[in-house]
């Protein structure tokens, strides 16, 4: 299903998972997942809660490993290796800072392990301070900082060592809207610069579609799609992927012919069908258009409006398309133009090449 | 699914910190195995075997059953155990009641006298009391012609020495208590009756429960009150004594212990499920409480306390009266004659100072072991099943009375084949023994502060290539050091008191201060004995107070990191 998919970067994979299955007693938690993520990539788990994404992460750390395949890493294997023997940083929700370390014993704890001169360390730690933007918190506790700072200073941590793996589990849940948003883009610039490869677990879209280069999407232990973010938005590959990213209009229909669908009563132009009967057609709010000029129109009558700031979410219903509703966004442009309230009929239209159609 | 791949399942390669921490909890979980296991093992079999060591079967049950006069102590046990429990848990629970929910002064005062009973072995109380109640006791009269001596010496002794623990306890139950209940009930007109009856006593009950278990099994289990104050009067525990050290009597001593392992086993079980059912109450949302001032109920709490601290002041200032009085009620003139244990029977001022020892060797090894052992158990990764064993081994000593511990000890290592018998009679054996009597509470405390500890510490210290012990020494000791010094403190302050475990294991130069108040008072020494006891009392009190201070200064440097 994932043959669409582009990869970013040619040559060998830097990190290969191959039929990697992980069994905790009789439940799956993964079943036989493969997937390549290549040197320098930024690539995003995401998936609901339970879908194995953290389990994965753990996997490739070695912290938990799996019951059956392969983990490769820089061209070894390293599926059996416990993690002091492997190659890379971590950085975990609770930041798991050492309480009792100042922030510039906690970055400089594992370029001690590497048997560095005193001077060696203590430059390194204050350049990483520096590129964390702490230059001048060096000597403080975690607990006299801020959750920001604090993650800030466990990503300074994992990158001292410079692994040639970093490891992101959900690094920002734990953070309140704006410092998340803020460091969304740090993290993003400070992986472009420093080029090492990363794999951040998330259960936030919006995280994922702003900084992963490639979204590996999960669900129930399984991959759902792997993609660019433009690609998992504008084409899911499954109607679970298309439920999970953004907001999704599901409506039951049928294909009796090649590039036709009908919803209701209403046969509608559409890219994708391929006359194959019962069907669910898929459409995002936001392709739907006010306006008769198009193909694919109708009247339709608005049930319900919900004001949402920048645009308005009106709940539309149509004689034509059957018992079917749908969610529909429209500017406060065309809110204020087309004078939309609670009540009116008006024309909108489908664009063909909007919608998705998924097997029932 | 490549079933090809399904064949291989992968084995993790352990790591170099792996195999050292398992050989950590092996090396320790042996040490369970030698001074707990084996000798519970053996105390077992001895009691299947007649004195010439021949398999008897049931044999030796079939003679105590028909030993009336045995018998009648399990009943005697029954008795006081739970008449103890009853009158300890409600003068506990309006104890707690008044300083968890009262705004009365002196709170902090009160809560302290109310621990005083932890630092003094359980044969003070029955010291004072013979000086209040004995025959020639000074209010004498209050007993309106009723006996000191049996049930109602040794009920009054086990509710002294076991209050604290009740209150402890409950404190904790009723301190988790979510306000928004009580709003809720008040602003539903409920009246303070009903809400004591709907609110209060069921969010208190799980405590509750457990502190009758534990005061049940601490009563059962206890030597040191009935011996003193007991008279005719036998239990269980003067049982095992008597026919060990009285009668020397070995079969049947097991045999005694064995039931004795019964009903303090079944408790420990039954405490282990609440406790369990305890931490699911517990709301990390709950609003706590503040109580709010009432004239009448605040003066009320307020006298009841004072009257709970002066039964406990009372049992102590008679102890200190009795040892400082030359000859009671003769001569009333005050002086140090008593102390001068050397005159004595019991082992004198050595005795003092080998229970000094012995405290600090078990405060230090005791605390090394039991919180290596905790953190390899917490911390370790596969090998499960060794670590669940390790799990039981280290809840055990909680439902093994000390009497039949020190029981189990003289089997296990007086055997003459036993290649550990030279720790036989040596200070060794005291500290070997006191560390494992006293192992569940210490373990169950390091564990708690193990478990608080972020989990990802040691993942992200792997990452970092850091042996484990560095991340040990580094990380875990420093932050979990209010634990490590409470466990330490617990185990000096039982080691100096404890009196069960070690009264049979005690050599001629290894006699203990608190044998020696036993032995003492046996001989009809009871000044002595008493002066003895507060000795160890105001010992306990002063480490007690030096270790507050310490662990400020010790913590104010190493937890500056705790202040925001």
């Amino acid at each position: 299903m994932n043959d669409a998919t582009t990869q970013p970067s040619s040559g060998a994979p830097y990190l290969r998972i191959a039929d990697l299955t992980k069994k905790f007693g009789d439940f799956t938690a993964l079943k036989d997942i493969s997937l390549e993520v290549f040197e320098g990539e930024f690539v995003c788990f995401l998936g609901p809660s339970g879908c194995g994404k953290t389990t994965l992460l753990r996997a490739i750390a070695g912290l938990d490993i799996q019951t059956y395949g392969k983990v490769e890493q820089g061209g070894k294997d390293v599926s059996v290796l416990p993690p002091a023997e492997r190659d890379f940083g971590i950085v975990f929700q609770s930041y798991a800072l050492f309480p009792n370390l100042s922030i510039r014993k906690n970055i400089a704890y594992g370029l001690e392990n590497q048997k560095l001169a005193k001077v060696a360390i203590d430059n390194r730690v204050q350049e990483l301070l520096d590129l964390v933007g702490l230059s001048d918190q060096g000597e403080k506790y975690p607990a006299q900082l801020s959750g920001g700072q604090q993650q800030r200073v466990a990503l300074a941590r994992a990158i001292a060592i410079s692994p040639g793996l970093l490891l992101l589990d959900e690094p920002l849940s734990a953070l309140d809207a704006k410092v998340r948003v803020m460091l969304r883009h740090e993290i993003k610039e400070l992986q472009r610069k420093l080029g090492v490869t990363t794999v951040m677990v998330t259960h936030d879209q919006e995280e994922a579609l702003t900084m992963a280069d490639r979204i590996v999407v999960m669900n129930d232990g399984v991959i759902e799609q792997v993609g660019s973010p433009e690609e998992i938005y504008n084409t899911p590959a499954t109607r679970f992927v298309a439920d999970f990213i953004g907001t999704m209009n599901f409506v039951p229909a049928q294909s009796s012919r090649k590039g036709e669908i009908t919803i209701g009563s209403t046969t509608l132009n559409c890219d994708l069908a391929t006359g194959s009967g019962n069907l669910i057609a898929a459409i995002r709010p936001e392709d739907i258009q006010v306006g008769s000029g198009h193909q694919n129109s109708f009247t339709a009558i608005v049930e319900s409006m919900e004001f949402l700031g920048a645009f308005v979410r009106a709940e539309l219903s149509s004689v034509s398309l059957g018992d079917a509703r749908l969610l529909a966004d429209f500017s406060a442009n065309v809110v204020r133009g087309e004078q939309l309230a609670k009540g009116i009929e008006l024309p909108v239209s489908l664009p063909g090449e909007s919608i998705r159609l998924y097997a029932q | 699914m490549h079933t090809s791949q399904l064949d291989k399942v992968v084995k993790p390669k352990s790591s170099r910190d792996d195999r050292q921490m398992l050989m950590f909890m092996i090396v320790i979980a042996s040490y369970l195995v030698f001074a707990l296991a084996l000798p519970l093992y053996t105390i077992l079999s001895k009691s299947f075997k007649n004195n010439d060591g021949d398999f008897v079967g049931l044999g030796n049950y079939v003679e105590y059953f028909n030993t009336p006069a045995l018998v009648y102590s399990i009943q005697n046990s029954l008795t006081i155990s739970l008449i103890t429990t009853v009158i300890s848990v409600s003068i506990a629970f309006m104890l707690a009641y008044g300083l968890n929910r009262s705004c009365m002064p002196f709170k902090g005062t009160f809560k302290a006298i109310a621990m005083i009973p932890i630092l003094v072995p359980s044969l003070l109380p029955g010291i004072a009391l013979i000086y209040l109640f004995g025959k020639q006791g000074m209010i004498r009269w209050l007993l309106f012609g009723h006996d000191i001596y049996g049930p109602i010496g040794i009920v009054i002794s086990e509710v002294f020495f076991t209050l604290p623990h009740a209150l402890i306890i409950i404190m904790t139950a009723l301190s988790i208590a979510d306000a928004r209940l009580y709003e809720a009930a008040d602003s539903l007109r409920t009246s303070k009756l009903k809400i004591f009856f709907t609110v209060t006593l069921p969010g208190a009950r799980y405590g509750l429960i457990s502190a009758a278990f534990v005061v049940f099994t601490l009563t059962i289990t206890d030597f040191g009150a009935p011996k003193v104050i007991g008279g005719g009067y036998n239990v269980l525990a003067t049982d095992i004594y008597k026919q060990v050290i009285g009668q020397q009597n070995f079969e049947m001593g097991a045999v005694v212990s064995l039931i004795l392992l019964l009903p303090a086993a079944v408790a420990f079980m039954v405490d282990r499920i609440v406790q369990r059912k305890q931490v699911a109450l517990l709301s990390a949302r709950a609003v706590a409480l503040e109580p709010k001032p009432s004239t009448v109920f605040d003066r009320a709490m307020l006298g009841y306390s004072i009257l709970i601290s002066i039964f406990i002041l009372g049992i102590l200032g008679t102890c200190q009266y009795a040892a400082l009085i030359k000859f009671y009620p003769y001569d009333l003139t005050m002086g140090l004659s008593n102390y001068q244990f050397d005159l004595m029977d019991g082992g004198g001022w050595d005795s003092y100072f080998n229970s000094l020892e012995l405290g600090a060797w078990t405060a230090v090894i005791g605390t090394t072991v039991v919180f290596l052992g905790a953190f390899m158990v917490e911390k370790g990764k596969g090998f499960k099943q060794g670590r669940n064993i390790f799990q039981f081994l280290a809840m055990l000593p909680m439902a093994v009375p000390g009497l039949v511990l020190g029981l189990a000890y003289i089997f296990f290592f007086n055997a003459p084949n036993n290649p550990f018998h030279f720790i036989y009679h040596t200070m060794a054996i005291l500290v070997v023994s006191t560390v494992v009597h006293f192992y569940t509470v210490s373990h169950l405390t390091a564990i708690t502060a193990l478990k608080q500890m972020d989990k990802e510490f040691e993942s992200v210290g792997a990452s970092l290539k850091a042996p484990f012990y560095k991340t040990f020494t580094k990380i875990t000791v420093p932050v979990c050091l209010p634990a490590i010094l409470d466990i330490s403190i617990y185990l000096f302050v039982n080691a100096m008191t404890t009196v069960s475990a070690v009264v049979f294991l005690y050599g001629p130069h290894t006699a203990l201060a608190s044998v020696a108040v036993l032995n003492m008072d046996d001989a009809g020494d009871i000044a002595p004995a008493a002066a003895m006891g507060m000795m160890i009392f105001y010992t306990n009190a002063g480490v007690r107070i030096v270790h507050g201070l310490l662990s400020r200064g010790v913590l104010k440097k190493t937890q500056a990191w705790r202040a925001r």
